[in-house]
């Protein structure tokens, strides 16, 4: 995973509360297999509309995405995230966000922040009016900027995910560290749980 | 004193691996379920850093999302699916995982699956790289869905960091009026708690009308957990659990069996334990529900009509549900009853077991679909449908006019070729009524078996208890 410090661009008014998933990246595109490649398919059928953010030209190659409440509610895709990522957004900013999309961004390197509905509000007018306006977000400070003006707030995040984005580290190999806690775990662990193994004989029981 | 805690807790520390200040828990998995959708790229990168499957014996893969429901012998006409299953073939074989196949007669939706053998028991610790996992916490598991990235962690490590949930009540009281199911009731909670009402939590359903739910019901009301947003949803295990897990192919025997339900009888959230949020409602007084917008939280009873914007009090409310009505066509103030609709889909996670069919059935017993409608039923696994035939319920379904399919997700997402033309309205039992979710524009009503049964027969939703 790259590390990120900062982040700086313009950014797209998505303007729309309980963004799913499904519009993010719709099901026909879960069948690729690859785990690239995902831009031209993000938002398909919204971008169809001609007056849909992303089709103005004013926001390509915009770093940031400001959305609404609940954005990435629904399906647990992580290829939602793979298209977010490969049209090149790098954060995005919201009310809130549903848990799984952003655990999924938290893993993929894409920064999730959480500002007061009136902050987004504001930022969401500025970057409909001012479609220039750039917005400065530092990660080890926790502060997201407008540029050539006053505004700025703090935001939080989860300390791990902020250690393990600024110094771009890859989750499994820290858990792997933790191998002598998890034999540990695994020795002591209940012999009465289920495991999968009779799954592989070719006999079936049910009832 | 002992510290009084909930279910939620006592399976969160049951499984803390490592627990650090500052740093999420590390938690063990007990049962990783996997799918040919959510996992190629997690095995393509275990092969890229030559991790092995830590633990293939807590790891069980099927094939469910791109399926076909019809003409399986033949050639898939789909070369990208027919990919994705060949991908999930050929990782299992290599990682040593078993695959229930798409000819294997276990085949089918994963959440019911690994119920139906037995597999999903309480206390453990249940991932899979899909929402709706949710739905193993009807056995009062602590069940959630995740993403790809997360997909390989468990893979590599059977364990995964998670930071500690807020826990939530969520107390039914009261009992079910007639023609009143399960569905109603999550799709109820659902529109009280909002699409967001449990992020970052987990629920534990309780209270008089959950405990007389059958456990086929109670995973129905867990399904749709996701939809409120929170992280997993639970019922405490109690004799409903035991009676439908007793003699199981992967549930435990004997003497086994004595000690396991002595551990699980130790899971329920003790008295005056504290929830960090909690929700009661009046279970009596809830009705048969249909969404009439494009989120699983706009819902309406049958009896009445489809809200507007002057109904909304923010300016959100009132753009998302102008959005909504446009989306699906539909006018504020319109009855709910004068809806018609184009296709019926009985089937998925939600709603694809046997008790799902055997109650669509009844309502379809000597009756013909409307002429203008298509309908067609998909069970939720292979052994849902060898049963199903075996009590004559395909036949009631056919002779109805409803197609009778091979089990998968079908037109619950649409990844297959079952889906919703632009324009189509459906009443579907199943859980999702996203923008497109069933087709590229199509509209769908999210309804429980009974209600789509009845509205196939009408043409148009009806309200079941008049019929
Ligand atoms: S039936 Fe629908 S909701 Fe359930 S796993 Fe399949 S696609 Fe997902």
């Amino acid at each position: 995973m790259k590390t990120i410090e900062s982040i700086q661009g313009k950014t797209i008014p998505l303007n729309r509360a309980d963004v799913d998933t499904d519009q993010i990246m719709p099901k026909q595109f879960l069948k690729r297999i690859e785990r690239s490649g995902y831009g031209p398919f993000a938002f398909y059928e919204w971008r169809k509309e001609e007056s849909f953010v992303l089709n103005d030209s004013n926001y390509t190659g915009a770093p940031i995405m400001l959305a609404q409440q609940n954005f990435g509610c629904g399906s647990s895709r992580e290829h939602a995230v793979w298209g977010l990522e490969d049209i090149g957004v790098q954060a995005i900013l919201a009310p809130s966000f549903a848990d799984i999309f952003r655990n999924n961004c938290s893993k993929v390197g894409l920064l999730t922040i959480v500002l007061d509905q009136s902050d987004i509000d504001y930022l969401m007018s500025r970057a409909e009016e001012l479609p220039d306006s750039q917005v400065r977000i530092d990660l080890s400070s926790q502060t997201v900027k407008l540029e050539g003006s006053d505004w700025q707030r703090s935001f939080e995040i989860d300390p791990f995910v902020k250690h393990r984005l600024l110094n771009g580290l890859d989750d499994i190999g820290i858990t792997m560290q933790y191998e002598d806690e998890i034999s540990n775990y695994e020795s002591s662990r209940s012999s009465k749980k289920p495991d999968t193994s009779s799954a592989f004989e070719d006999t079936m029981k049910v009832g | 004193m002992d510290v009084k805690k909930t279910i939620i807790e006592k399976i969160w520390e049951q499984h803390i691996v490592r627990s650090h200040t500052g740093e999420p828990d590390l938690l063990y998995i007990d049962l990783h379920l996997v799918h040919e959708v959510t996992s190629p790229q997690a095995f393509e990168a275990l092969r890229l850093t030559d991790r092995p499957v830590r633990r293939p014996d807590l790891t069980l893969a099927t094939v469910d999302h791109n399926v076909p429901t019809q003409g399986r012998d033949l050639p898939n006409p789909d070369p990208l699916s027919t990919k994705q299953i060949e991908t999930m073939q050929k990782n299992a074989a290599e990682f040593g995982i078993p695959l229930w196949d798409i000819f294997d007669t276990r085949q089918g939706v994963v959440h019911i699956i690994a119920p139906e053998h037995g597999l999903t028991q309480p206390g453990m610790t249940i991932v899979c790289g899909d929402s709706h996992t949710s739905t193993h916490g009807a056995f009062g598991s602590l069940a959630f869905g995740i993403g790809t990235s997360e997909v390989e962690h468990v893979l590599a490590t059977q364990t995964l960091p998670q930071v500690p949930p807020e826990t939530m009540s969520v107390e039914v009281t009261g009992s079910l009026s007639p023609g009143v199911t399960s569905k109603d009731v999550i799709l109820a909670i659902i529109r009280r708690m909002g699409v967001d009402g449990g992020v970052g939590r987990v629920i534990e359903y309780r209270g008089e009308l959950i405990e007389s739910l059958s456990m086929e019901a109670r995973m129905t009301v867990c399904n749709m957990t996701i939809e409120a947003g929170a992280r997993a949803g639970l019922i405490a295990p109690d004799e409903v659990t035991f009676e439908y897990l007793k003699g199981r192919s992967m549930a435990p025997q004997g003497e086994a069996w004595d000690a396991a339900v002595k551990d699980w009888s130790s899971l329920k959230t003790d008295n005056g334990a504290e929830f960090d949020h909690s929700i009661v409602l009046n279970g009596s007084e809830i009705e048969p529900h249909v969404t009439w917008g494009t989120t699983p939280a706009q819902s309406v009873p049958i009896s009445g009509r489809v809200p507007g914007p002057e109904d909304f009090t923010t300016a959100a409310g009132k753009e998302t549900a102008e959005r909504a009505l446009t989306y699906m066509d539909l006018e504020s103030g319109q009855r709910i009853e004068d809806i018609n609709i184009d296709r019926v889909f009985i089937g998925s996670c939600t709603n694809g077991r046997i008790e799902d069919l055997r109650e669509a059935a009844s309502v379809l017993k000597g009756k013909r679909i409307s002429e203008t409608v298509k309908a067609m039923v998909v069970p939720g696994s292979g052994p849902v449908k060898i049963q199903a035939e075996a009590e004559g319920l395909d036949s009631i379904f056919k002779n109805a006019g409803f197609e009778w399919r091979d089990p998968g997700c079908s037109m619950c997402l649409g990844m297959n070729p079952d889906i919703l033309l632009p324009g189509e309205r459906s009443a579907s039992t199943s859980n999702r009524n996203f923008e497109g979710r069933q087709g590229a524009g199509g509209r769908t009503h999210l309804v429980s078996p009974t209600m789509a049964a009845a509205a196939a027969v009408a043409g148009h939703f009806v309200d079941i208890r008049e019929i």
